[in-house]
Formats: C-alpha cells, sequence, structure tokens
C-alpha cells in the first residue's frame, strides 16, 4: 500500500491560491502547518481550546456569510468535538469547511494512537451527523478536488485526508493570541475593526 | 407535588426574560448560543421568533466559547444561554477568550441554590461563581426581577467594553418564585 501523505504537502494543496480565504487550525501540528506554508492575517492557528477548532470556525462562518471559512485541524481535536458535528449540521452553513489531517496519533504527545488508529471513522459520524458527502481521502492527488469545493461555497464540506505519521519540524506562529485574534479582525473588517463600540 | 417539580421555569407573568430580550437587542447581539434550560426558555423562543438573531443550539456549552470566539472574530456580538451545570463543561475553553481577548458574555440560570430538590444541581451549582472567577470571569448576580436587566446589560458592557469573559448568574429564587408556596 502506498504511504498516506506528508500532512504539509496537503495543507500546501489546501491553501494554494487561498485568495480571500479564512483558515483557523487546531492546536498542535495543524497550527504548525498553516504557518509553515506561510502565516497570514487570515490564519488563526489555535494555541488551546483543543476541540474548540470547528465550532470556531462555525461562529466565523455564520458572522461573515459571504467569506469562505477552512477548518484544518487533527483526528485528535476533531474526536474531542463530535458534538460540533451535530451543531455544524444543523445550522447547515455553506461556506464552512472542515478538513481533518489524519495521522491516527497524538502526534505532539508521544505519538500514542488514536481511536481512527483502531476504526473509527470520522467521515462516518460526520455523515451520520447530517454532513452529506463527508468522506475519507488517502491520496495527495485527490486534494485539488477538495480545494475546489472548499472555494466553491456549497457547504458545509466535511473531509478526512489521511496523513503519513510523524513530527515535521516546529514553526511556530505569534504566540500572542490577542494578536491572532486582532490581525483577522482587521483583516475581515477593515481599519475601524478596532473602533467597534 | 407542585413544590417539587423538576424543572423549574419563572412564572407566566414575569416578564424579565423580555427584559432581557430588550438588553440584548439594545447592545446589538445577534448570535445566541445556547444549551436549553427551562430557566431560559420565554428567552429562547423571544430569540427564535426574531430574524435578525441566529440561535445556534449547542450539544454541550463549551462549543459556545469557541464559537462566540469565531463570531468576534467575524465582527458579530454573541451571547451563551445556559444552566449553571453547563459552567463545568466550558472551564478549559474559556482559556480562548483570555488568550485573544474575546468578548464572552454568558447568562447563566443557576440550579442548586436556592431551595433545591435535586442533589445532583448542588455540587456543580455551588461552584459555578467560583469556577468562572478562577477563569477570570467577571461575575455578577440577579435574584430579582427588577435588577435583571440592569445586571445583564453590566455584562455585556464588561464583555464587550473591556474584552473579556463576563456572566449575570440568575438566582434560583429569580427562576422558581412561583413554585414555593402554591398549591
Amino acid at each position: 500500500m502506498a504511504e498516506y501523505p506528508n500532512r504539509r504537502d496537503v495543507v500546501r494543496a489546501l491553501l494554494e491560491d487561498r485568495g480571500d480565504l479564512l483558515v483557523i487550525a487546531g492546536l498542535g501540528a495543524s497550527a504548525w502547518d498553516i504557518t509553515a506554508i506561510g502565516d497570514h492575517p487570515r490564519n488563526l492557528p489555535l494555541w488551546g481550546g483543543m476541540g474548540g477548532a470547528a465550532m470556531m470556525g462555525l461562529g466565523l462562518a455564520l458572522a461573515q456569510p459571504a467569506a469562505k471559512v477552512l477548518v484544518i485541524t487533527g483526528d485528535g481535536e476533531m474526536l474531542m468535538a463530535l458534538g460540533a458535528m451535530a451543531t455544524i449540521a444543523v445550522q447547515k452553513p455553506p461556506n464552512l469547511s472542515v478538513v481533518v489531517l489524519d495521522n491516527e496519533h497524538y502526534s505532539e504527545t508521544g505519538n500514542q494512537e488514536t481511536a481512527t488508529k483502531h476504526g473509527v471513522d470520522l467521515a462516518a459520524m460526520a455523515r451520520g451527523a447530517g454532513l452529506a458527502g463527508a468522506r475519507t481521502l488517502t491520496r495527495l492527488d485527490e486534494v485539488p478536488a477538495l480545494r475546489a469545493q472548499i472555494h466553491a461555497g456549497g457547504g458545509p464540506v466535511f473531509a478526512v485526508q489521511k496523513i503519513a505519521p510523524g513530527n515535521l519540524p516546529l514553526v511556530l506562529p505569534p504566540r500572542d493570541g490577542s494578536i491572532l485574534q486582532a490581525r483577522m479582525r482587521e483583516a475581515v473588517l477593515g481599519p475601524t475593526a478596532h473602533h467597534q463600540l | 407535588m407542585d413544590r417539587d417539580k423538576l424543572e423549574m421555569r419563572p412564572d407566566a407573568a414575569a416578564d424579565w426574560p423580555d427584559r432581557i430580550y430588550d438588553t440584548l437587542k439594545a447592545n446589538g447581539i445577534t448570535q445566541v448560543a445556547l444549551v436549553p434550560d427551562a430557566g431560559h426558555s420565554r428567552l429562547i423562543r423571544r430569540c427564535l421568533a426574531d430574524n435578525a438573531m441566529t440561535v445556534v443550539t449547542l450539544t454541550t456549552e463549551e462549543e459556545g466559547v469557541a464559537l462566540l470566539c469565531g463570531a468576534w472574530l467575524g465582527g458579530v456580538k454573541g451571547v451563551l444561554l445556559m444552566q449553571s451545570s453547563g459552567v463545568g463543561n466550558c472551564i478549559n475553553m474559556l482559556s480562548l477568550s483570555h488568550i485573544h481577548r474575546t468578548p464572552l458574555p454568558m447568562i447563566v440560570t443557576m440550579r442548586g441554590d436556592f431551595a433545591e430538590f435535586n442533589p445532583a444541581q448542588v455540587p456543580m451549582g455551588q461552584a459555578t461563581q467560583t469556577v468562572l472567577e478562577a477563569m477570570g470571569t467577571l461575575v455578577h448576580r440577579a435574584d430579582r426581577p427588577e435588577d435583571v436587566a440592569e445586571t445583564v446589560d453590566a455584562t455585556l458592557r464588561l464583555a464587550f467594553n473591556t474584552f473579556r469573559p463576563a456572566a449575570t448568574l440568575l438566582g434560583q429564587r429569580l427562576i422558581g418564585a412561583k413554585t414555593f408556596g402554591k398549591d
């Protein structure tokens, strides 16, 4: 069997010609990945709040229906937020996509196995929640079609991308969350972002 | 017995939930995240009937913390409605409000508080204010109908003007007022 792709190759392909795409990354490796591809005001890499990435994407997608919002997170983080699948499916935001980078391990904490290593199927759970079309990808050459779907706005999109296990060099984003929040607000809302009542 | 109802809800004539709704409107709240509670049922109905409000029913309260952090990223003001037991589900997620400096107003209906009959409500109800404050939340209580709107307004102003989590606790005495001493 061919190896699953490298996570950063997947993220690079997802973020190619990103335009105005707003990206929220779950804590840990996903946050390092989007930063390695290129730190950006429209990136919000999370340093904490495990289990919150998809819901933060939902709040942003509902607030900015004309923008496209992509959540990139890991299998461990998504397993902590299974209820969010139901919450998102009920809201049906057409502009929200969630891509789970699934290496079947908690890679940040010593490579312990996650439930997906033992057959738990996140895409099937998402379909069960009502996220029609949720699917699992295993190859890098499947990513461009997923990227096109994210930009098309016919969501909510939910996809699991299997990736190779293992840690890559750390590429850390800014650590001050107030800067991360403020820069995205300014990118979305313009220079008046910090003057709102 | 009526005085031991499993769920407590305000007297149908009590209009403080409507005053909360008016306060939310006056403060420009358009995203309402909630896990239902009987004490909030009248307010939830008002919000659901308002086409300018997006109501998001959560599977667990911590989802609401992350949701409102996302809403604020997009320039939208929201509020989290929950029962005191739900505060326990939010603790770690409140870190996001801290590190991002996100305004995060919460309106909490209390259980395990005044004349509670369900032992399971007491541990979290008694710990609610302590754990919120331990996570840096500014907490105010309202135990009388005439104090509710002013207290909720103060919580909203604190959250949005000073960029932090803030909560109004609606005391069980307020919510269960009619149940006691009747029938």
